[in-house]
């Protein structure tokens, strides 16, 4: 039992936290996030320049063959630093879409370039109705001689603005609800019938919900096999859901220190606040928090790779409920414990605590995911 | 990265495994895991079998007769034994009072008392708590003065712990009134025999008698009984507070108390299927587990630092305090499970050798009784708002 990282990763994680304290000011986030792409092109330029956007991809396509561990250690920086880039979204399920649906064809055709940053993916798997079954989907593809027409819309599909793929869901037969029939398809975000609604969202950084009106696509759009996306999509929502954990816990990390260091400054009747019990046993209570929840992100990256199973789907649900609890319980009481100042959106934490309620709306928040956990539960 | 065991770990938890099949006697588990009282011959007759086996004192070093096991194979024996329903042991003897002898007591003292507490001779209690001084241990009040070769001990402890079995009591006493209340306290080994101590039973809310008040009345203790130097007690307190922190979250018998949970709530019926069918029911079970889950992760992170050279320090005290509102939210969710039926109070059903027909039945019997009495969890071993003061201050520096 060891539950220190390797030399390597370790330098790994170094790096990342290096870069990350060097460019990712906070008065320098408020200006990516500003722009355009709602990050900044340059500093995921660096992270592909370093390799830390190859770290999860097979060795053959240019990658590091890194797994739950190497993704955790950059996803847990990138949260310290609340870093806008689109890491998940790309190089963890975009990537990985792609890499375990596609043929080799389409593989070599886009992960070297999704490996080295320089094609950035967006993923539409929920939509409006869905809630937060990926099952659900009602987009159509119905089968054309040249190819596949898809009409639907896909919601909230964060990056997917400014990105130069688009990977969807859509249904090429059965129900609803079906776990059968659901395909993934790769489509150009500027084909004719993509409409992109754009939006910023309440953590910092731009999405957009993409509607899908009679959009053609060659044959060859369609990644891997007909109608048998399903449990692809499930494998990789898991390892997207191990990464955001990941993420969360170093969210959590810069909350409790920063709410930690405000204790200490801030004065009030005369005294640094954290002198009063009730507020040093609610930072406590945060701790602990943070605490569980890094456990379960350790538990999680262990199993992010590994073969699927019921033991696989109950750790990734068990450890999505903690995070998502321990996040809005160290968001909430960081900005209670900091008073008006908390309630600012010049000061930094304040943008933590959103980032971390909006993890608990990525890919299932803590109530789903202890429904999940109670359908998979053991007897005894 | 590695979070599993090592071939030579999974090697021990066979051995472990092996010697329970073999030697736990079946009446005590059935005991341990329908959460009856166990009897004093019950307790011994189990340390007995440890003892021959020579694991009975896992924190002693071998010279004494200690069994050196590492930090992952204590966790290792915890888990299997509370798998097993093997009896708790008894601390106060081998895992507390025993540890202080070693590192403050003198040779006579050593030679004394270690191999009575190894045989089961000796049977120990804890004078710790009085009636003024619980949380502000140090306010305790119970005098030691010096009168020739002896001194002269009176005051009251209280929360005495199985004291009315006990030969023995290790105590703090002040002995110094001039100076800063810590300063002035000393730790004494007083026999329970001695002309002037009276054991009364406190009667706890499950009708439980458990603890008990020791009253000192011109009790004469010879001054070899003294550990350690004079006024140096807090010292050996604190000391001994650190071995009685390890293992206070209970992280074994919370997966055993879950199990029991989920038999009892997969019999339990409720719109005529079984309960841990329920939506809502199984949900909360799920939070538990899943929480269960985490707080395990946490205690094998303690103890892989350990194994790694590193020291346990406040971590335990916030894991004390997750593990035990785990444990009391299972106790609570089994107490439910069973309905109107947590409502009897019957106590001939919870005695040792009751064969009758019983109410409900045989599980549902303590559970009410079980979840009044671990609402002790959250106050002993230093009461969970304690253990916050301690990481506030320990860890966080607040």
């Amino acid at each position: 039992m060891d539950f220190k990282l390797s030399e390597e990763q370790q330098m790994l994680q170094d790096t990342v936290a290096r870069l990350v304290r060097g460019e990712y000011t906070f008065e320098k986030r408020l200006q990516f996030s500003a722009t355009e792409a709602g990050f900044s092109e340059d500093f995921w330029k660096q992270l592909g320049e370093l390799g830390l956007t190859a770290v999860p991809f097979a060795e053959e396509l240019g990658g590091f063959g890194g797994t739950g561990v190497e993704v955790q250690a950059v996803m847990t920086e990138l949260g310290r630093g609340l870093c806008l880039e689109p890491y998940l979204q790309s190089i963890i399920l975009g990537g990985g879409l792609i890499e375990q649906a596609g043929n080799d064809q389409q593989k070599q055709q886009w992960l070297p370039g999704v490996a080295s940053g320089e094609l950035q993916v967006a993923v539409g798997l929920q939509e409006p109705q869905s809630y937060y079954d990926l099952n659900e989907v009602a987009t159509r593809a119905e089968q054309t001689a040249a190819g596949y027409t898809l009409n639907g819309r896909k919601a909230v599909v964060i990056g997917g603005h400014n990105a130069g793929l688009l990977v969807v869901s859509a249904r090429t037969s059965g129900d609803v609800r079906d776990t059968a029939g659901i395909s993934l398809f790769a489509i150009d975000p500027n084909a004719e019938g993509v409409e992109r609604r754009v939006y910023p969202t309440i953590d910092g950084a731009k999405g957009c919900d993409v509607i899908l009106n009679n959009v053609t696509v060659p044959a060859d759009a369609l990644l891997g096999s007909e109608g048998q996306a399903g449990d692809i999509i499930e494998y990789q929502a898991g390892r997207a859901i191990a990464a955001l954990c990941a993420e969360a816990v170093g969210v959590m990390e810069t909350t409790t220190e920063l709410t930690l260091d405000y204790l200490k400054t801030r004065k009030q009747f005369g005294v640094p606040i954290g002198r009063f019990q009730v507020l040093q046993h609610r930072m406590v209570d945060m701790m602990s928090e943070l605490e569980q929840a890094r456990s379960m992100a350790i538990l999680a990256a262990s199993v992010a790779n590994q073969a699927q199973g019921d033991e696989r789907r109950r750790t990734l649900a068990a450890a999505k409920n903690v995070i998502g609890r321990a996040g809005q319980f160290i968001s909430e009481n960081a900005i209670q414990s900091h008073g008006g100042i908390g309630m600012t959106w010049e000061y930094n934490f304040a943008h933590y605590a959103k980032r971390l309620i909006t993890i608990n709306h990525q890919l299932g928040d803590d109530d789903v995911h202890l429904e999940r956990y109670a359908a998979l539960m053991q007897a005894s | 990265m590695n979070i599993n065991y090592t071939a030579e770990e999974l090697a021990f938890r066979d051995e472990v495994r092996a010697f329970l099949d073999d030697k736990l006697p079946a009446d005590i588990a059935e005991k341990v895991k329908g959460l009856r009282k166990l009897s004093k011959e019950d307790h011994q007759r189990w340390q007995k079998i440890l003892s021959a086996q020579g694991w009975y004192a896992t924190h002693w070093p071998a010279e004494h007769g200690g069994v050196e096991w590492s930090a992952v194979q204590k966790h290792i024996w915890d888990e299997e034994s509370c798998r097993y329903g093997v009896p708790r042991t008894i601390p106060f003897g081998v895992n507390m009072v025993a540890p202080v002898i070693i590192k403050f007591g003198n040779e006579q003292q050593k030679q004394q008392y270690l191999p009575r507490i190894l045989s089961g001779e000796d049977w120990w209690c804890q004078g710790y708590s009085e009636p003024g001084a619980g949380s502000d241990l140090a306010s305790l009040k119970t005098r030691a003065v010096r009168d020739g070769d002896h001194y002269i001990v009176n005051g009251q402890k209280t929360w005495t712990t199985l004291g009315q079995h006990a030969d023995m009591i290790f105590c703090l006493v002040r002995t110094n009134t001039e100076v800063k209340a810590q300063e002035g306290i000393s730790f004494l080994l007083i026999d329970m025999n001695t002309p002037g101590i009276t054991v009364r039973p406190i009667i706890t809310l499950d009708g439980e008698h458990e603890v008990n008040e020791v009253f000192f009345e011109d009790v004469k203790v010879p001054l070899a009984n003294l550990v350690g130097e004079e006024d140096k007690g807090w010292t050996y307190a604190k000391y001994l507070l650190t071995y009685e922190r390890t293992g206070l979250a209970g992280i074994g018998l919370s997966k055993a108390a879950l199990g029991h949970l989920k038999s009892l709530a997969s019999r339990r019926l409720k719109h005529g299927r079984p309960l841990i069918e329920d939506t809502g029911f199984s949900q909360r079970i799920a939070q538990v587990e899943i929480d269960l889950m985490a707080a395990a992760i946490s205690n094998l992170r303690i103890i892989a630092s350990v194994e790694g050279g590193g020291v346990p320090g406040a971590e335990s005290s916030m894991l004390k305090v997750r593990g035990t509102e785990i444990r009391q939210t299972i106790n609570d969710l089994a107490r439910r499970a069973i309905g109107p039926y947590a409502i009897p109070f019957i106590e001939e059903e919870l005695a040792l050798d009751f064969d009758g027909d019983y109410l409900s039945d045989e599980y549902a019997a303590p559970l009410s009784a079980h979840y009044f009495n671990n609402r002790k969890l959250s106050i002993f071993g230093g009461s969970n708002e304690i253990q916050k003061n301690i990481v506030s201050k320990m860890i966080l520096g607040l």
